[in-house]
């Protein structure tokens, strides 16, 4: 796959955007201000902060800091600092930089939000908000099809996980009877006996495993891979795609301990993990490898997060900080072969280490870890994997066999990229690559160098981080004060031989990389569907059904409109009138005076004159004296302004629509709806008009409580000066209806000059998905 | 529409029936009247101009665009319950004062729903106005 990517070329003379300086800068003062946290929460000290928001709700702004939040927060800020100052070289000429730079930082933000929420609503929002950012980043390169696609598809699932998730947290609040996470988690026992737990579990689950892409919701991730490369390997690899990670570990000491917990997670991580890596080693594209190998990390997790034993947690959430130093340093390393190269497809790179020295050795050293040699700390995580999986009571032979084999993939991943990317001679040296290779800049090696030496520091020295970072993370989670010693050698034991057998396993995948592939791809070509072939039916399937249902409510025939409208009054009216039980004794009606049986009668002639008609101006004129008609029956009972106003209306009615209609060509031919038609509407309207004259009647005949009336007239004069109590009411008693009544007959004025005055666009609009 | 007749006549109506919707305005707190009805009577007189004369003929006589003279409406009733609220009073309380008042006269009652009025007078007829006159020059 050759990527299209706008990229910058190297020594281009742009300025960087205003937006990278705030970006950069508030990311490193996020990250100090993240580690001069760490001694104080190593101490078993939270820090908290509260600002209340809406009380009455129980939502407060209320922010808690444990090692379980500190250590996510310090890989969040910290490699945001390296993938913002990363961003500004590898996309230099975009025109759009600076909105990127923005985004990330927005993100950055809500990921930071989302792992120091204390209130579950505000945890809520936080993970919605990086759902919309990670939205806004992956559809970053806007104008491909495919990079909507793929965000569409992102927020879609995510989002859909999310409401779900909405749901869970509310029901396991009210069960825990408070919105305060820290408060929710002391109750474990008792939220995991309530009849709601299943239904919160499963809830919570979906959000979860939605957002991070574990089996049947996984397909998102690697569509994701439609971002610039810096997005990736900060979305996903390092941040976005562990918020799941980190709820499951967060709510495990309230959720977890359960069977259906263990085997949820367990099961749903292990096939993940090796559905996942299986689908690595069949790309030839290096970012979807990568892609895939990172679900295949978010299932291991996953998997271990099933149970809470000490060292079952302890490894993953050692094997969180070698995941997020190997994988964002190896995006980044990919991202240096697509900007020298200007392609990532594996088949025709080679040879990269001559022309790419320094990324060749950050390559090197990220693969190691990622592959688990010493003393990398990837050495350690997978050890801590093995023993972990080996202790778990359950399943503990299960657990271990899709460690070692999803590990073994792993090998064979980082042995293709060093050794086919980097060290072997191109494959046909006489097709030449997109651009002659090249060495990034500095600043596009940096951050990725630091990363990958970080995990050889860490793993030669792991006491760096055991004391202040994992094990605050594992009283995290578990609630409970733990001591942690990591060290490369454990002896000869049976983790040390599952190293053996998984690193051999990894290179003969490798040596043999060719049927692999061959044989996965037959693998894939006989499944029933896939997820992202699922979704597209979904997809296809809703729209075709809203289309359907448009089309029937929506049928742009004004006719259609009315005779709903008319039907609804028919049927409603009854309704409402028999369930008031209102009785119409037409005794007690007074009889009408003379004149207004004369007024009623030419009201009644018009009518006829507008259904028969077949000229225009001849109904709308008949359609006009109607109006004056009412308009002289409010006058005869004494309704003088209400009446004026009729008349006024009445008028600028007749000539509104007399501009329009009298343009439009005769009645005659013009759809009539034929003799049957024509009954039917008779029927409707002749149902319409009873009803209305009913229900008139009806409220006429009801005592009417004068009470408010006898206010205004007294109130009138003395009080608002006037001597017309309508005139009064709508200045003075009632002034607010009437500003809200003008300004709707502004708004809609507006509204209908603008529908007037817009032109059919002389182009169509494309691409609408 | 050209018709030698109307045009003369709209010439002479339109100024009878503006005149006659400002007496609508200033009357309609204590007999039949005020913004809504004035403004109404307002818009009806300058459409019989239009009808006769076009709407180019209106929007030159208007001399604005009609959508300004009903945001200016809109503002003005907005600034009559604003005065209130900027007195202490709750947001639209009716404020007056009167002049030439004599023991046991008000005199001449003048007050923000006077302003408020005058607002409702200028949003229908500005709303209407521009309605119809968008309506004429797109048909």
């Amino acid at each position: 796959m050759v990527s299209t990517m706008t990229l910058s070329e190297e020594n281009a003379p742009t300025r960087l955007p205003f937006a990278f300086f705030i970006a950069l800068a508030s990311a490193l003062a996020f990250t100090i201000g993240f580690a001069l946290q760490v001694p104080t929460v190593a101490s078993g000290e939270p820090s908290t902060l509260l600002l209340p928001w809406a009380p009455s709700l129980g939502v407060d702004l209320a922010f808690r800091l444990d090692g379980l939040g500190l250590l996510f927060a310090l890989l969040i800020s910290f490699i945001g600092v390296l993938v913002i100052l990363y961003a500004a070289a590898y996309l230099r000429r975009h025109r759009d930089l600076g909105r990127l730079q923005l985004l990330l930082l927005a993100f950055m933000l809500s990921m930071l939000g989302l792992v120091t929420a204390d209130n579950v609503i505000l945890l809520f929002v936080f993970w919605e908000l990086t759902t919309v950012t990670s939205f806004l980043l992956v559809g970053f390169d806007h104008e491909k099809p495919e990079a909507r696609r793929s965000a569409l598809q992102a927020l879609l699932i995510t989002g859909a996980g999310g409401l779900a998730l909405l749901v869970g947290l509310v029901l396991l609040a009210e069960t825990a009877g408070s919105y305060l996470l820290s408060e929710i988690l002391t109750k474990g026992t008792a939220i995991t006996a309530d009849p709601l737990y299943l239904p919160i579990l499963g809830l919570v689950l979906i959000g979860a495993f939605t957002k991070s892409a574990q089996f049947p919701f996984h397909f998102w991730l690697p569509n994701a891979m439609a971002a610039p490369t810096p997005v990736s390997a900060y979305l996903h690899s390092a941040t976005m795609v562990k918020a799941g990670i980190y709820l499951m570990a967060r709510l495990q000491p309230s959720l977890g301990g359960t069977d259906v917990w263990f085997y949820t997670l367990t099961i749903a991580g292990a096939v993940t993990a090796l559905w996942s890596s299986m689908m690595a080693l069949r790309q030839s594209d290096l970012k979807l490898m990568l892609a895939w190998t990172t679900v295949m990390a978010l299932g291991t997790l996953t998997m271990f997060l099933g149970s809470d034993m000490r060292i079952a947690v302890l490894a993953a959430m050692t094997f969180l900080i070698v995941h997020a130093f190997y994988k964002c340093a190896l995006f980044l390393v990919i991202g240096n072969v697509d900007h020298g190269t200007g392609t990532r497809d594996i088949d025709r790179l080679g040879g990269l280490a001559a022309a790419m020295p320094m990324t060749a050795i950050i390559a090197v050293l990220a693969a190691l870890s990622m592959a688990g040699f010493p003393p990398f700390l990837g050495f350690i995580g997978k050890e801590l994997k093995y023993e972990g999986a080996l202790a778990i009571a359950e399943e503990p032979y299960l657990i271990a066999a899709a460690a070692v084999a999803a590990n073994a993939m792993m090998v064979a991943v980082a042995m293709a990229i060093v050794i086919r990317v980097f060290l072997k001679r191109r494959p046909s040296e006489t097709q030449t690559l997109p651009r002659s290779p090249h060495e990034a800049s500095a600043m596009m090696w940096i951050g990725p160098l630091l990363l990958a030496a970080g995990g050889l520091a860490t793993g030669l020295s792991p006491q760096l981080i055991s004391k202040a970072l994992i094990e605050p993370a594992i009283t995290g989670v578990l609630l409970e004060e733990t001591t942690v010693k990591l060290s490369l050698w454990h002896g000869l034991n049976l983790p040390l031989l599952l190293s053996v057998v998984t690193v051999t396993i990894g290179a003969f995948l490798f040596w043999q990389a060719e049927r692999v592939r061959t044989g996965l791809d037959a693998l894939v070509a006989v499944l029933p569907t896939t997820g992202d072939r699922s979704f597209d039916a979904i997809m296809e399937t809703v729209q075709r059904v809203s289309t359907f249902v448009t089309n029937r409510l929506q049928t742009g025939a004004l006719g259609h409109y009315l005779t709903v409208i008319f039907i609804v009054i028919v049927v409603g009216g009854n309704l409402s009138l028999y369930a008031s039980g209102l009785s119409i004794d037409l005794d007690q009606v007074t009889p009408a005076p003379f004149i207004a049986w004369i007024v009623t009668g030419i009201m009644i002639l018009a009518t006829g004159v507008i259904v028969v008609s077949t000229s225009r101006l001849l109904a709308i004129c008949a359609l006009g004296l109607v109006g004056i008609g009412v308009a002289l029956i409010f006058l005869m009972f004494g309704a003088i302004d209400v009446a004026i106003t009729q008349l006024m209306v009445e008028t600028l009615f007749v000539v509104l629509i007399a501009i329009v209609l009298l343009r439009l060509p005769g009645f005659a031919g013009n759809a009539h709806p034929g003799r049957l038609g024509a009954v039917r509407d008779a029927v409707i309207a002749i149902g319409a008009g009873l009803v209305v004259a009913l229900i008139t009647i009806g409220v006429a005949l009801t005592p009417i409580d004068l009470e408010i009336t006898r206010f205004f007239e007294q109130a009138s004069y003395p009080e608002a000066y006037g001597r017309n109590i309508v005139n009064v009411i709508l200045v003075d008693f009632r002034a607010l209806d009437t500003l809200g009544e003008v300004a709707v007959v502004a708004t809609a004025a507006l509204a209908v000059i603008a529908l007037l005055k817009v032109r059919p666009p002389s182009r169509s609009v494309g691409g609408s998905r | 529409m050209n018709s030698l007749i109307l045009r003369t006549i709209s010439r002479f109506l339109v100024g009878l029936m503006l005149l006659f919707s400002i007496f609508l305005l200033l009357r309609g707190h204590n007999e039949p009247g005020g913004g809504f009805i004035g403004g109404l009577v307002a818009a009806a007189g300058i459409i019989v101009y239009g009808i006769a004369d076009g709407p180019a003929a209106v929007r030159s006589i208007l001399r604005v665009d009609p959508r300004a003279i009903a945001m200016v409406g809109l503002l003005a009733a907005i600034v009559a319950g604003l005065i209130a609220a900027l007195a202490g009073a709750p947001f639209l309380t009716g404020l007056w004062t009167f002049i030439g008042a004599t023991p046991g006269d008000k005199g001449l009652a003048i007050g923000t729903p006077l302003l408020f009025d005058i607002g409702v007078y200028l949003v229908v007829v500005g709303g209407v106005l521009g309605m119809v006159v968008a309506l004429e020059e797109e048909v």
